[in-house]
């Protein structure tokens, strides 16, 4: 079976121990970070802060608890769908309540 | 390509069907019921699918009869809207979401790549019973009172203003979307992962990439719906207050929510159908399909265009107009691809060896129907003309020219077409020419008038209407009972050739696909050898080559 | 794709032609057991996609109200505990980790190491519900609950109400106070959901835990366990998502 590992050049990339740890301390101090964060009046910025340390946690645990980092481009185009389409949901629902407000002409 | 090809089926006199097939290779309904073979699960599909067909054609039937006359007189005005309901609600979820990907695309597409099997064989007989699961509950809420909020379960009428099944209505749509994402999750995966050797993207047949653009619709848009239905559960049964306007919540969310995901199922629903006919055209004209590459991608614009139309369904729900222009352009978007099909078809048929079987016949059927049905989407796309119109009989008459003259014409198309294949046996030739016609007389009297009574403002919903629309009224119906004998025909000599139709020998049609050139039935495992596709797709020349050389070899 | 996907079938080719034996666990319609762990894969993924669009309803419903009704929005979440948050967010970020040792102990086959670190990511998830029991329990004593008697009282009136008064809440108009309830209706929706796949991600944790024991992991085919890491590693980056977006609106 090892033997057959190597023929296939992303499906048993090994990530090492010391990677998952390492990325843990950072989803750790990410945590500490954005509650931190949400304690000081940065205005418009907090929730932005908020959702970009929220964005960069979960891009690491995409990249390498899941691996994402060492698979093949399908599985990366996958992942792409998936957070586009998310967005379009969101964007487009919201360009309607967005506008709502501009009220008729 | 040569035009000037003397068509010449093969002589079936001598064919007979081969003893060892994966219908008769285990008996006894457990080997039905716990089967993991995609051709079997098609099968299952295709049985249970007619069946909800004709309970969807029944209460079609009932609301024809209701409208017969002016007044509400057939049933009470509650009983209609139950009708007109669980109509939509049978024929959209346990007919038309799953009709040509489950039954065809679960039969063909591993044929068609050269493959033994689904990826996940499990995953596909699970989607099986979570439909009949879904059926059968959707079958229950009707027998026990049935639901009436139309079967878009429009907030705030479905979690506030009635008292009927739409918990349990809503919870078998909830089931049948799960069904749907399997069936989705399981192509995408064996198109990528399971292809031949030699078969490249672009030598998939037409059929294939159709489905692939469907399946991505399925697993991406129906996890939304589901999430807006179980919010209106939670609605109903705990009443927290996201689409409650006296709480706050928007009902117009849910509409958004809902339509993120109906309006792409509607290209869910065509685009199998539109593979069907991709290759139905390419067979009986002995073409390869004009502009392979065009018709290919254009599936592919079609389930990302669908993406961002679905605002179009509200347009005049109190959306902001901003959002009206925006939806409004981007729908006129979906034409172009939609277009681009149509003409490449006809083109196709250009200087093509043209004959005239069952399948060809439905499948110009669909092109003209399919045609009307599109273009009158444009009226509707137009936020103008939408506000006039929407709400209408010809709401009515547009979505029905496309589900019913395109998608079920497809369906049929694509029955008959694999049916040798499916079976091993033949339909009646002549018989079946006339169900095809029958259908296309029958469905154009029932909703051509309809065009004309949603112009004319006659409202959709309603169980009577103004005495000085009934003509056109008595017109649809008489059309429906028309277009109920047309359906009701394939099935009486469909079931009639299971024993006593010709046999059909491996390629009756002189097809090219990887399908044909197996045994019909196939085997369990579709092919003695892992086949290679050493030529091109629709390659009739190929095709031609390898009977001489069968010949050859036999002289 | 073409080539990558040329370059995959070659390799099942030449794994073929070595003519070694078939595994017990490759299923039969499969060419050869990189391609079954490859197709199992990427359905999973695809599984996932439409997890996101699922959660994805729930995200739009949220930013939609919390953008109409934003001062109902901070004062309700001030009715959430940010340490019981932070813990569990920690609980959760840590099963993760130990859910990727454990992928990491099936592919080098220590069977024990698997054992232990399933085993401690059950106990972590069983924790986070746990915790969320007790938040829940604390939300139905305060009448949090929508339409559960649901009581406007901590907003109207925040000088009764400990966790109002603790972050300086400010009396709200009886019209916006009403709209903590959409909050809550979010809250419980989403949180709910999230929770529901724990359950189920525990559920099929303890019959892994089963498997793993006896060997079923260890052998060479990893595909269940990594699949199963993907969904947890999943169900953790909604949370990672929940923890900001209901308990930290603003807490200046």
């Amino acid at each position: 079976m090892s033997e057959e590992a190597k023929h296939s050049e992303h499906e048993h990339h090994i990530v090492s121990p010391k990677v998952y740890g390492a990325i843990l301390v950072a989803l750790l101090v990410g945590t500490a970070l954005t509650v931190w964060a949400s304690y000081v009046d940065l205005g418009v910025l907090n929730p932005i802060i908020a959702l970009a340390i929220a964005c960069t946690k979960a891009t690491l645990v995409v990249l390498f608890f899941m691996h994402v980092k060492y698979s093949s481009t399908l599985t990366k185009l996958t992942v792409f769908c998936g957070v586009f389409l998310f967005l379009t949901l969101i964007g487009m629902t919201l360009a309607d309540y967005i506008s709502r407000a501009w009220g008729q002409w | 390509m040569s035009t000037n090809t003397i068509i010449s089926l093969p002589d079936q006199s001598t064919a007979r069907v081969p003893k060892v097939n994966y219908l008769s290779k285990e008996n006894g309904i457990l080997s039905w019921l716990l089967t993991g073979d995609h051709k079997r699960i098609a099968i299952l599909y295709l049985i249970s699918l007619s069946f909800f067909f004709f309970i969807g054609g029944a209460l079609a039937g009932l609301i024809r009869l209701e409208l017969l006359t002016p007044q509400a007189d057939l049933m009470a005005t509650d009983t209609y809207n139950k009708v007109f309901t669980m109509h939509g609600v049978i024929m959209i979820f346990f007919f038309l979401v799953p009709s040509v990907p489950a039954t065809l695309g679960n039969f063909l597409i591993p044929l068609m790549i050269g493959a033994k099997d689904l990826a996940l064989p499990k995953i596909n007989l699970l989607s099986w019973y979570l439909y009949m699961a879904g059926g059968i509950l959707a079958l229950y809420t009707m027998v026990t009172g049935g639901v009436d909020t139309g079967w878009t379960f429009t907030t705030p009428l479905s979690t506030h203003y009635v008292n009927t099944n739409v918990l349990t209505t809503g919870l078998a749509a909830f089931i049948a979307g799960f069904s749907s994402i399997f069936t989705g999750l399981n192509f995408i995966v064996t198109i990528h992962k399971m292809r031949a050797p030699g078969m490249t993207w672009f030598k998939l047949p037409l059929f294939v990439w159709a489905h692939y653009a469907a399946s991505v619709l399925m697993v991406l848009a129906t996890p939304v719906v589901a999430i807006a239905i179980v919010l209106v559960a939670l609605e109903r049964t705990i009443g927290i207050g996201v689409f409650d306007p006296t709480k706050g919540g928007d009902p117009l969310l849910f509409q958004h929510l809902f339509w993120f995901y109906s309006h792409p199922a509607v290209y869910i629903m065509i685009l199998p159908g539109m593979g069907v006919i991709s290759e139905v055209i390419s067979t009986f004209s002995r073409k390869r399909v004009f502009g392979y590459t065009a018709v290919a991608f254009s599936s592919v614009a079609i389930a990302v265009f669908g993406f961002f139309v679905w605002a179009h369904h509200m347009f005049i729900m109190g959306i902001s107009n901003y959002a009206v222009i925006v939806f409004s352009l981007l729908t006129m978007l979906v034409a172009v691809p939609s277009a681009i099909k149509i003409f490449n078809w006809a083109f196709t048929l250009y200087k093509g060896s043209i004959t005239f079987e069952t399948p060809m016949l439905y499948a110009f059927g669909f092109m003209g129907l399919f045609t009307i049905g599109g273009l009158t989407g444009v009226f509707l796309g137009v936020s103008g003309t939408d506000i006039h119109l929407t709400e209408t009989y010809f709401i009515v008459a547009h979505f029905h020219f496309v589900m019913v003259g395109g998608m079920l014409m497809a369906f049929l198309a694509g029955i008959h077409f694999w049916w040798p294949k499916m079976t091993g046996r033949m339909y009646p030739e002549k018989i079946s020419q006339m169900a095809a016609v029958v259908t296309f007389i029958g469905f154009n009297f029932t909703f051509f008038p309809q065009f004309i009574l949603g112009t004319l403002g006659m409202p959709r919903r309603y169980a009577s209407y103004p005495p000085e629309f009934q003509i056109l009224n008595v017109f649809s119906t008489a059309g429906a009972s028309i277009l109920g004998v047309g359906y009701l025909l394939p099935v009486l000599y469909l079931v009639w050739s299971l024993k006593y139709g010709a046999v059909a020998g491996d390629n009756p049609w002189q097809a090219t696909g990887l399908e044909w050139q197996t045994q019909s039935p196939p085997l369990t495992e579709n092919f003695l050898k892992t086949p290679i596709m050493d030529h091109d797709v629709y390659d009739y020349e190929w095709l031609e080559a390898q009977k001489e050389k069968e010949v050859a070899s036999a002289g | 794709m073409p080539d990558s996907h040329a370059i995959a079938e070659s390799a099942h080719e030449t794994a073929h032609q070595a003519g070694h034996e078939h595994p017990s666990y490759l299923r039969h319609h499969f060419e050869s057991v990189e391609q079954q762990a490859d197709a199992t894969n990427f359905a999973m993924w695809l599984f996932l996609l439409t997890e996101v669009m699922f959660f994805g309803g729930l995200f739009t419903a949220y930013l939609i109200y919390r953008n109409w009704y934003y001062p109902a929005f901070v004062a309700a979440s001030h009715q959430l505990s940010i340490p019981l948050g932070g813990f569990n967010t920690l609980l959760l970020i840590t099963s993760s980790f130990t859910m990727a040792m454990g992928v990491w102990c099936a592919e080098m086959k220590k069977k024990s190491g698997l054992v232990l670190c399933l085993v401690l990511t059950l106990i972590l998830g069983l924790g986070f519900l746990g915790v969320k029991t007790i938040e829940y329990s604390e939300k139905f004593e305060k009448h949090h609950v929508p339409s559960y008697h649901y009581s406007l009282n901590s907003f109207l009136n925040p000088d009764s109400d400990e966790a109002a008064k603790a972050s300086g809440d400010k009396p709200m108009a009886l019209d916006m106070a009403r709209h903590t309830e959409v909050y809550f209706s979010l809250y419980f929706a989403m949180t709910g959901m999230h929770a529901l796949h724990m359950i189920i991600g525990i559920a099929i944790l303890g019959f892994m835990i089963f498997r793993a024991q006896a060997g079923a992991y260890t052998s060479g085919h990893v595909t269940f366990v990594e699949n199963f890491g993907l969904y947890w590693h999943f169900v953790d980056i909604v949370w990672i998502f929940l923890f900001p977006l209901l308990y930290l609106i603003s807490r200046h």
